[in-house]
C-alpha cells in the first residue's frame, strides 16, 4: 500500500488497519500467523547451528587436552564482557516490544537505538579479539602458527607444554562458530536500523508491532547461541 | 465470507488478541538472573571438577536459555503451537549432537589402536 493510501485509510477509523495484509481476516490472525512463521524460522536456525555444535562435540570428545590447551588463547574477560553486552541488549530488545505494545513511541525509539548501539559494542569487542589473534598468527586450520609473543602471554601451566600440532582444529571451530554468530549480529544490526527508521515514521503502536516483536525474537535467538558459545569456547575447565 | 484459516481460538472472530505485555519487574528480573548465572558459570570454570566442569557449564547454559525463551521471548504466554515448534527443533538438535558424539567416542579407541599398529613414517 502506498504512503498516501495508508494515510487515507488511517483517516477513516472504520477502515481496517493500513498494515493488515489483504490475505488475513484480522490483525489478530496476522499477528499469530507471523509469530508461527517466525518460530519455524527460529527452529530452523537451531537446527542450522546444531551442525556446528556437533562438529564442536566431535572435536572436543576426541581432542580433550587440545581444547583445554587452546582455550588459554581466549580471554574470558572479553567473552564475559560480551555476554553482559548481549544480555543488556536483550533487555532493551524485550523492552522495545513492551514499549510498542503500550504505544510508547519515545520509549520504543530509545530501546531500539540502545539495542543497536549494544550490538555494535559486541562486534567492536569481537573485532579486537579477532585482530589480536590474527596479528599473532593464531589463524584457523593449517594457518595456525602462534607467535612467541602470544605464547609468552599464556598461563604458566600452558606455557610449559609444547604447542600441539593440530591447534588449528580448535581455531577452525572457534572462527566458524563465532564468525557465523557475528554475521547474525550484523544482520540483527541491519534489522534494528530498519526498525528505527520505521518507528521514527510512527509505524508502530499497540495495534501493529509485528516487526518489532519478530526482530526481538530473532535477537533473543542470537543471544541464545552466545549463551552456549561462551562457556564452550572460553571456559573450558 | 467467513475466514477459515488462522483464527486464534482463544479470541472471538475479528476481535484483536490481547497481547501479553511483560512487566518491567519481569524483564529486569530475567536480565538480573542471566547476569547472576553468567557470574556463576565463570566462577565454576575456575574450580577443577574434571569432566563435570562441562556438565555444570551446559546445565547453567540450558537454564539461561530457558529463562530467555520463557520470559524475553514470552514463550510462556504464547499458544502451545509455538512451544511445539521450537521444542521439536531443540529435541532434534540434542539428538543430533548427542548421538554423533556417542558414536565418535565409541569407535575412537579402535582408531587409536589401529594407528599404533601402523609404523610411523620416517621423517
Amino acid at each position: 500500500m502506498s504512503g498516501d493510501a495508508a494515510r487515507e485509510a488511517r483517516a477513516d477509523a472504520a477502515a481496517p488497519s493500513p498494515y493488515l495484509a489483504h490475505h488475513f481476516p484480522s490483525m489478530a490472525a496476522q499477528l499469530e500467523t507471523s509469530k508461527l512463521g517466525l518460530w519455524l524460522f527460529l527452529g530452523s536456525e537451531v537446527l542450522f547451528f546444531s551442525g556446528l555444535f556437533t562438529a564442536y562435540g566431535v572435536f572436543r570428545a576426541n581432542h580433550w587436552a587440545l581444547f583445554h590447551y587452546a582455550h588459554h588463547f581466549l580471554d574470558w574477560r572479553m567473552g564475559a564482557l560480551n555476554t553482559v553486552v548481549l544480555v543488556s541488549s536483550n533487555l532493551t530488545a524485550a523492552w522495545s516490544v513492551r514499549s510498542a505494545q503500550l504505544g510508547d513511541r519515545r520509549g520504543l525509539l530509545r530501546n531500539l537505538a540502545l539495542t543497536l548501539v549494544l550490538a555494535s559494542v559486541f562486534l567492536v569487542v569481537k573485532y579486537f579479539e579477532y585482530s589480536h589473534k590474527l596479528h599473532n598468527g593464531v589463524g584457523w586450520g593449517a594457518a595456525c602458527h602462534p607467535s612467541a609473543e602470544i605464547l609468552a602471554s599464556l598461563p604458566d601451566a600452558a606455557r610449559a607444554l609444547p604447542v600441539p600440532r593440530d591447534l588449528g582444529v580448535f581455531f577452525s571451530v572457534y572462527y566458524v562458530m563465532t564468525g557465523l554468530h557475528g554475521i547474525h549480529v550484523l544482520v540483527g544490526m541491519g534489522l534494528y536500523l530498519w526498525l528505527l527508521t520505521r518507528a521514527s515514521r510512527g509505524h508502530f503502536g499497540a495495534g501493529y508491532y509485528v516487526p518489532v516483536d519478530a526482530v526481538a525474537l530473532y535477537w533473543h535467538l542470537v543471544d541464545l547461541i552466545w549463551i552456549f558459545l561462551f562457556p564452550l569456547l572460553y571456559l573450558i575447565g | 465470507m467467513r475466514p477459515i484459516v488462522n483464527q486464534p481460538s482463544k479470541h472471538g472472530a475479528g476481535e484483536p488478541a490481547a497481547p501479553h505485555v511483560m512487566s518491567p519487574r519481569a524483564l529486569l528480573g530475567t536480565a538480573g538472573a542471566l547476569l547472576a548465572l553468567t557470574a556463576f558459570t565463570v566462577a565454576s570454570s575456575r574450580v577443577n571438577l574434571g569432566e563435570w566442569n562441562v556438565v555444570v557449564a551446559l546445565a547453567v547454559a540450558c537454564t539461561k536459555a530457558t529463562l530467555v525463551a520463557l520470559f524475553f521471548m514470552h514463550l510462556r504466554y504464547e499458544s502451545r503451537v509455538q512451544a511445539v515448534v521450537v521444542g521439536s527443533a531443540v529435541l532434534f538438535a540434542v539428538l543430533f549432537v548427542a548421538f554423533v558424539v556417542f558414536d565418535t567416542t565409541q569407535y575412537q579407541p579402535d582408531i587409536r589402536e589401529a594407528a599404533e599398529r601402523i609404523p610411523a613414517k620416517a621423517p
